[in-house]
């Protein structure tokens, strides 16, 4: 069974997000990008799957431009066996990401489609859903344990109220969840190995998508600066504080 | 516990991807091509990406990229920003400045021909460079110790992941490979952590006057454009640091870099002898002076950092060379405090490593030799000559104050080209300068205004540091009790206060004091490792990839 896993390239969630002085994005240049930590823990799982014997076939996804490259071969240095760059300079919004990810599936006859729940970036938490839309097949989004058994896969899925068990038809979308595994260290020798894995490149006219711009950002704007907090030395004072702000 | 480690063998092994060991990289494999010749070459860094770890003012002199890619404005290399002024202020109190006339600017200060640039934006294109042409690096992965097998240096081995604070293996425990090469260059920055252990295996200093250091901390911000003064440079000696006494030396700079930047820092010497000095502090009050604060004024502050500098220069100089190995850049100690810059220099011995390397193994040699042609050559180039010729510089000024020595240094360099008939040595190390606490006066600090000036955890913030929490504490003790038993009673532990991470604190929780290491704040500077009076910590390096994450440092 082949396994297709989307990773998408983000600001590394340890560097600390700077809005650009017009408003008109966040700083992206010159700062440190990774995988998209939940992309890694698909990626993970879909490794752990095909060692199990579960999954034959790994390939990853990716769309951006050149320096996505970068995160493809993260991917290979985790044990996907190839990859597929789909080459696009601009902005990819959700649905035209689905419609892309969409079609490699098709054309890949993939049975299973894993990717993180939401990317750090934008948090959209739509693209999984999406594509399980286009495609008419089924979905378990947020899972914290996946398992394969024949045609169905048997999912539990984090929700408000605690846990949920499902169980789906494949092909199947699964989207991940923090608590699903802990993504393994690279190894230098799977990263070597990674660099000579074949990337097939292909673009948004070879997959028949026509990419949509349904959303416009008119303004980013930073969180307001934390106004100064006040010492309380005693209980009473703490009360009489959180009265007069009305708190209480 | 012995571990099973794989192996990967390499002609050459560099440690650290900084303008060094780049640069010694790209010029392995640009001869190696010349010779229609193979040599398999691998850069291992500890940062999580190549820059990562990358701290510079920086002005930088293009003499040694202009050998090793004399094309390389075609090849995009980011010096965007020529410098257009320099000003050298004397800072005579925190309200009083003199701005000295050009003419009586040392020759070494003079800036005409220089970039301003981020010297982490150039070493990713370095990187790029030395991966164009096969070089493998791999960022994430930190060099732990060097192999020695019968006195020879025979690789690296590389820092397990996965172990716990306690240094058991966790699941996802993966063993460090060994990385095995004909010869390891080692380019860790200044106090390597394995260059450290070399000098003092081999006895690589003992002709060597003891290395002296500075911690240098800045920050960049962004300013209104009407402050903005593209290619100005300005350095400044005195306030808030000493000008004709020499307890507290050291110098400040501040450069007008490209987008509305403005790069700021303070430079201490590490031989201060206050133990209540605090370098972080310095620098936050150093921003209030108006000479500074007009340029920074109404803007803000989006990176900080800090990294100590080998400043010793050419007579500190250890021997580079030891069986199976060298090391270069600012592992070896090559800056040229005079004009302080070593960016240009650690480019150079990279260089000149990479040939007398490549000379040997393209004649069919084996390695693990010393190669004593690296410091032949050394010798006989322009590296070794500017190295000699400010060789007085930081002697003169520990000996005399920033303002007599430097006068002396303007006479030297512009009179006597660098040439004085006489050597000036200085012969204590850094962490031997302190007095004791009870004989020092107190500083007290003014408190951060939150506008140009900002606490020291809100300053780590804007490194983007991180480190995997459950490992072991990189910040080694060799004895546990004398921080509380020994510094705190003589010198108030100065840790607290060296440190710009906030990684030491003394803590009381009512049973007495406690001290603490707050590992994960740490910037790589090594500050402690060279300052603590006792030479008691010993700075080992963490699980691959921590650390701080520059952005255009």
């Amino acid at each position: 069974m082949k396994a297709l896993v989307s990773v998408k390239r983000v600001v590394d969630y340890n560097v600390r997000i700077q809005v650009k002085s017009d408003g008109s994005g966040v700083v992206t240049d010159g700062v440190k990008h990774s995988m998209n930590p939940f992309d890694e823990i698909a990626m993970e799982e879909a490794v752990r799957l095909k060692e199990k014997g579960k999954v034959t076939e790994i390939v990853a996804v990716t769309i951006g431009g050149a320096k996505n490259e970068e995160t493809l071969r993260t991917a290979l240095a985790f044990g996907a066996d190839r990859a597929i760059h789909v080459k696009e300079e601009g902005e990819v919004q959700p649905l035209t990401a689905a419609k892309a990810f969409a079609a490699v599936l098709k054309k890949e006859e993939a049975k299973l489609f894993l990717a993180g729940k939401q990317a750090i970036d934008d948090d959209a938490n739509q693209t999984g859903q999406m594509v399980a839309a286009l495609l008419d097949i089924a979905q378990a989004t947020f899972a914290s344990k996946v398992e394969i058994d024949g045609d169905k896969a048997t999912v539990t899925r984090e929700i408000d109220a605690g846990l949920e068990t499902l169980e789906v038809d494949l092909p199947a979308v699964i989207t991940t969840d923090l608590r699903l595994n802990e993504p393994r260290y690279l190894k230098l020798p799977d990263i070597m190995k990674a660099k000579k894995k074949p990337i097939e490149a292909v673009s948004f006219a070879d997959l028949g998508v026509t990419p949509a711009a349904g959303l416009k950002t008119t303004k980013t704007v930073p969180p307001p600066a934390r106004s100064k907090g006040i010492m309380v030395k005693t209980t009473d004072e703490l009360v009489e504080a959180l009265k007069s702000k009305g708190l209480l | 516990m012995s571990v099973e480690r794989d192996v990967m063998e390499y002609d050459v092994v560099v440690v650290g991807a900084g303008p060094s060991g780049l640069s010694t990289a790209c010029r392995l494999k640009q001869l190696a091509e010349a010779a229609g010749k193979e040599l398999s070459v691998c850069v291992v860094e500890k940062g999580s990406e190549v820059g990562a770890h990358i701290l510079s003012g920086a002005v930088f002199e293009p003499r040694a990229l202009n050998e090793l890619f004399p094309d390389w404005k075609e090849r995009g290399a980011p010096l965007n920003v020529p410098v257009s002024g320099d000003d050298i202020y004397f800072f005579r109190s925190e309200t009083a400045a003199f701005k000295m006339p050009h003419l009586f600017v040392p020759k070494t200060m003079h800036n005409d021909g220089n970039y301003i640039i981020s010297l982490a934006n150039l070493c990713r294109w370095l990187g790029q460079q030395a991966e164009g042409m096969g070089v493998e690096i791999y960022p994430g992965f930190a060099a732990q110790t060097a192999i020695i097998e019968d006195g020879v240096v025979k690789g690296i081995t590389v820092g397990d992941m996965g172990v716990n604070r306690e240094g058991e293996h966790k699941p996802d425990f993966t063993p460090g490979m060994e990385l095995r090469a004909k010869y390891t260059v080692f380019a860790e920055g200044c106090r390597g952590h394995i260059g450290k252990q070399l000098i003092a295996q081999y006895a690589l200093a003992q002709d060597a006057d003891p290395q002296h250091y500075a911690i240098g901390i800045k920050e960049i911000w962004t300013v209104p454009e009407s402050q903005h003064k593209p290619g100005l440079v300005v350095h400044g000696a005195g306030w808030p640091l000493d000008l004709t006494g020499t307890s507290a030396l050291g110098g400040s700079f501040l450069y007008h870099f490209e987008n509305n930047q403005v790069l700021v820092g303070l430079i201490v010497d590490l031989s201060y002898t206050n133990p209540h000095l605090s370098p972080f502090d310095e620098f936050q009050r150093f921003k209030h002076h108006p000479v500074i604060k007009q340029y920074l004024d109404g803007g803000t502050r989006t990176s900080y950092g800090a990294r100590a500098i080998c400043k010793g220069g050419f007579n500190s100089l250890p021997k580079s060379v030891f069986p199976g190995g060298m090391l270069v850049g600012c592992d070896l100690g090559t800056m040229n405090f005079a004009k302080i810059k070593g960016n240009h220099t650690a480019m150079k011995s990279g260089m000149l490593a990479a040939e007398a390397i490549a000379e040997a193994l393209l004649a069919g040699g084996e390695g693990g030799d010393t190669l004593d042609s690296y410091p032949a050559k050394f010798k006989a180039s322009w590296l070794h000559d500017e190295l000699y010729r400010s060789r007085n510089f930081g002697p003169l000024l520990h000996k005399f104050g920033a303002l007599v020595g430097g006068a002396l240094n303007y006479i030297e360099q512009n009179w006597f080209g660098g040439k004085f008939p006489f050597t000036v040595h200085d012969l204590k190390p850094d962490h031997a300068t302190l007095k004791l606490a009870s004989a020092s006066p107190k500083i007290t600090y003014p408190k951060p205004d939150g506008k140009l000036s900002f606490d020291k955890l809100s300053s780590v913030f804007l490194s983007s540091t991180n480190h995997e929490e459950d490992q072991p504490v990189h910040l080694t003790l060799k004895d546990a009790d004398i921080p509380i038993a020994k510094n705190l009673p003589m010198y108030d532990e100065p840790a607290q206060r060296y440190c710009p991470a906030g990684v030491y604190e003394v803590v009381d929780e009512g049973s007495g004091p406690r001290f603490q290491i707050n590992a994960q704040n740490c910037v790589h500077c090594k500050t402690c490792d060279i300052k603590d009076p006792a030479q008691n910590i010993n700075w080992v390096a963490p699980e691959g990839g921590g650390g701080p994450n520059y952005a255009n440092m």
